[in-house]
């Protein structure tokens, strides 16, 4: 290991290139090899930063599905194309001799452990996200009887994104005009938000062909979004909610009563949050009390806390797919500072009649075999991007980034950010030694490939190029019907479609 | 300071606007989807050239020439970068034909806040105020200070020769791992 600092490796650092042969063993600085676990946002944005801050590093970016890209575009509304600009970026990234994309991998799995990784690698950065959502835990919730239950919202956004494991899930908006959403987060404005947008106005976008069908015969005219909280708590942000002010023939309906004494009873708080303060103007300025002047209506409800789902007429003649029919709310009060209010059931209970019920009270990461991981806090456990195990003690080689780092919380500026640290902190650990040493030659990209070819990923792996290949396909597809996109929602397909040449 | 030379060089203006043009092209292409959004978007940009050619009516003396404006970018780290670019150029464009370390996630789309900038006090006073949409994304910037713009929505004028723009330091609301960002 010392070798390096002999100084007749000194000497060879600075000789030419061609006697580079000789020194083989004498470990000149040798490219250092990453592998980023998870195609989305997070993981691109850290090889992003590898790139643009070193010259020596490689980037092996590891995915579940065959397209890359994660959320931004199976989370991304379709009536947001701009959000998804950033893939320009992320193109960029897979594009460079530096990086190669690993499609159609799952890590963790019996083809590819996470510790083949981590010794084959000098880096090893867990990008995978947050895959699974918080349950509301109530009686109810999975449904009765054959009915289906409280819907995640996340699975209702991933199936009018296209994602492959959701396109079984059943949606009826036909037998029924509610939909009452729980959460107060920007997932439940995105599926508000569609649910309520007139099916014409997406019909150019990249939503998928059986949604957009589903939506034109959908017969839902009112959303009712509920929070266990106040209008000073949401979790959502302005422009999300500017958004359901613009819908046409829609009233938006809000407690403005409680909006106003809440902000009045925090004022002096609320002057000091620019964001909060302007979203409530929003509300004042675009909400109505009660009352249904126009054909559809948003309702955005405060103070409950849901309960139970009751099903009414529980029977075998009932179709399986007909949806519960009230869900049973507690009303709450808020406790304690404005910042940190907890909401206390007083014990008065209310029905609200719906059709459907879509849960979107959060996302949650799942443990990844091999890595250590906070069951509390559902994240992989780290300081500043760096994993530790569960004694708290750093492991070498190994980071986190994005939601799986910090919890399933912000826009894609803030995993920007967050993986833009993390990848600092690789930066970091290579130029200080503590990883990628020069003399740790069984850490070589021929090394890498080799570990990759026996575990037969470069046979079932779908490279950058394929899917390329899959994107120019779905892009024709799309301009033959006037979208900007047609999305291909079966992975046997993506695959047929991949290797057809 | 190679780079502030190559951006000052005139050669290579002719250049930088194919490239430029190319660019918008290109996301042209990439959201074909002509929504509200990007109606309320295509508005407001006309109204910022409105305003830019009442600006330059105002202040040049030969009218309608457009004319090279040189501005200072401030990297975190306090390196500076020097850029020249033609009136009405945004200052998100400029900074990545120089090569300044600045975002452009949403590429000008005014959907993130990736390219916030922070200008100087009589600057940040002269422009017209920012549109509700901007303020929305601005709500979201890292590091927000009273001055604060996105690069994408603030066209170059003359009377901004000399100008210097900060670029924010992310590490300044740098939160606790794992802690839920409090609203701003």
């Amino acid at each position: 290991m010392r070798a390096c600092v002999l100084p007749v490796a000194t000497t060879l650092r600075t000789a030419s290139r061609t006697v580079r042969h000789f020194a083989a063993s004498a470990c000149l600085p040798r490219d250092k090899n990453v592998a980023v676990v998870g195609g989305g946002a997070a993981g691109f944005y850290a090889a992003a930063r590898l790139l643009a801050k070193t010259k020596n590093v490689n980037v092996d970016v590891f995915e579940q599905l065959p397209t890359p890209y994660g959320l931004v575009r199976f989370g991304v509304a379709p009536d947001h194309p701009e959000v998804k600009n950033c893939t320009t970026k992320f193109d960029q990234v897979s594009g460079s001799p530096r990086v190669r994309y690993f499609g159609n991998v799952q890590v963790g799995s019996q083809q590819l452990g996470l510790d083949r990784l981590c010794s084959a690698y000098d880096g090893v950065v867990l990008s995978y996200g947050a895959s699974e959502d918080r349950r509301l835990g109530i009686p109810g919730e999975d449904g009765e009887n054959g009915r289906v239950g409280v819907i995640p919202a996340r699975r209702f956004v991933a199936w009018y994104n296209g994602l492959p494991e959701a396109q079984g899930l059943r949606v009826d908006l036909e037998s029924y005009d509610k939909v009452v959403i729980v959460g107060h987060g920007n997932v439940a404005l995105d599926c508000a938000r569609i649910l309520l947008t007139d099916p014409a106005d997406l019909a150019t976008t990249d939503i998928t062909a059986n949604a957009l069908e589903t939506l034109r015969n959908s017969k839902v005219r009112h959303v009712e979004m509920v929070g266990r909280r106040g209008p000073l708590q949401v979790a959502f942000t302005t422009k999300e909610l500017r958004e359901m002010t613009k819908i046409p023939d829609m009233d938006f309906i809000c407690d403005r009563e409680l909006v106003a004494a809440e902000c009045s009873k925090w004022a002096e708080w609320l002057d000091a949050s620019r964001s909060l303060k302007r979203m409530m103007d929003l509300l004042m300025k675009h909400t109505v009390g009660e009352g249904r002047r126009q054909k559809k209506s948003f309702t955005l409800s405060f103070l409950k806390s849901p309960v139970e789902v009751v099903y009414d007429q529980p029977g075998a003649e009932e179709s399986a797919e007909a949806p519960p029919q009230r869900i049973r709310f507690e009303v709450n009060r808020l406790e304690g500072a404005v910042d940190a209010a907890r909401a206390v059931g007083t014990g008065a209970f209310v029905d609200i009649p719906c059709g459907m019920v879509l849960r979107s009270i959060g996302y949650v990461s799942t443990p990844l075999a091999g890595a250590p991981f906070n069951k509390r806090r559902k994240i992989i456990p780290n300081i500043a991007g760096r994993v530790t195990d569960d004694s708290g003690e750093l492991v070498s080689g190994l980071y986190a980034a994005g939601w799986v780092k910090r919890g399933p919380v912000g826009v894609i500026a803030t995993t920007m950010q967050d993986a833009y640290r993390t990848a600092d902190a690789v930066i970091m650990d290579i130029s200080n030694g503590h990883i990628g040493n020069d003399s740790d030659t069984g850490r070589s990209r021929d090394a890498v490939d080799q570990m990759l070819d026996s575990s037969g990923v470069l046979e079932t792996c779908v490279t950058n190029a394929q899917w390329k290949r899959l994107d120019a396909h779905e892009t024709e597809a799309g301009i033959k019907t006037g979208k900007s996109r047609e999305k291909v929602t079966d992975i046997d397909r993506m695959l047929s479609i991949i290797r057809s040449e | 300071m190679l780079r502030s030379l190559a951006g000052t060089a005139s050669s290579l203006r002719p250049r930088t606007r194919i490239s430029l043009l190319a660019s918008r092209a290109i996301s042209t292409f990439r959201a074909p989807v002509a929504t509200y959004k990007h109606k309320a978007q295509q508005q407001q940009q006309q109204q910022q050239r409105l305003w830019f050619v009442q600006q330059v009516s105002r202040f040049s003396t030969s009218t309608l020439l457009s004319k090279d404006v040189t501005v200072t970018f401030i990297e975190p780290d306090g390196n500076e970068i020097q850029a020249t670019g033609e009136e009405g150029t945004n200052l998100m464009e400029l900074a990545h034909e120089n090569d300044v370390d600045l975002e452009g996630a949403c590429e000008g789309a005014c959907a993130c806040s990736t390219c916030h900038v922070i200008l100087e006090d009589n600057v940040f006073d002269s422009l017209p105020e920012p549109t509700d949409e901007e303020n929305d994304m601005l709500d979201l910037a890292f590091a927000l200070t009273d001055t604060s713009r996105l690069g994408c929505q603030v066209l170059l004028t003359p009377d901004m020769e000399g100008m210097r723009i900060k670029l924010p330091s992310a590490t300044r609301n740098f939160y606790v791992d794992g802690a839920k960002p409090s609203h701003h």
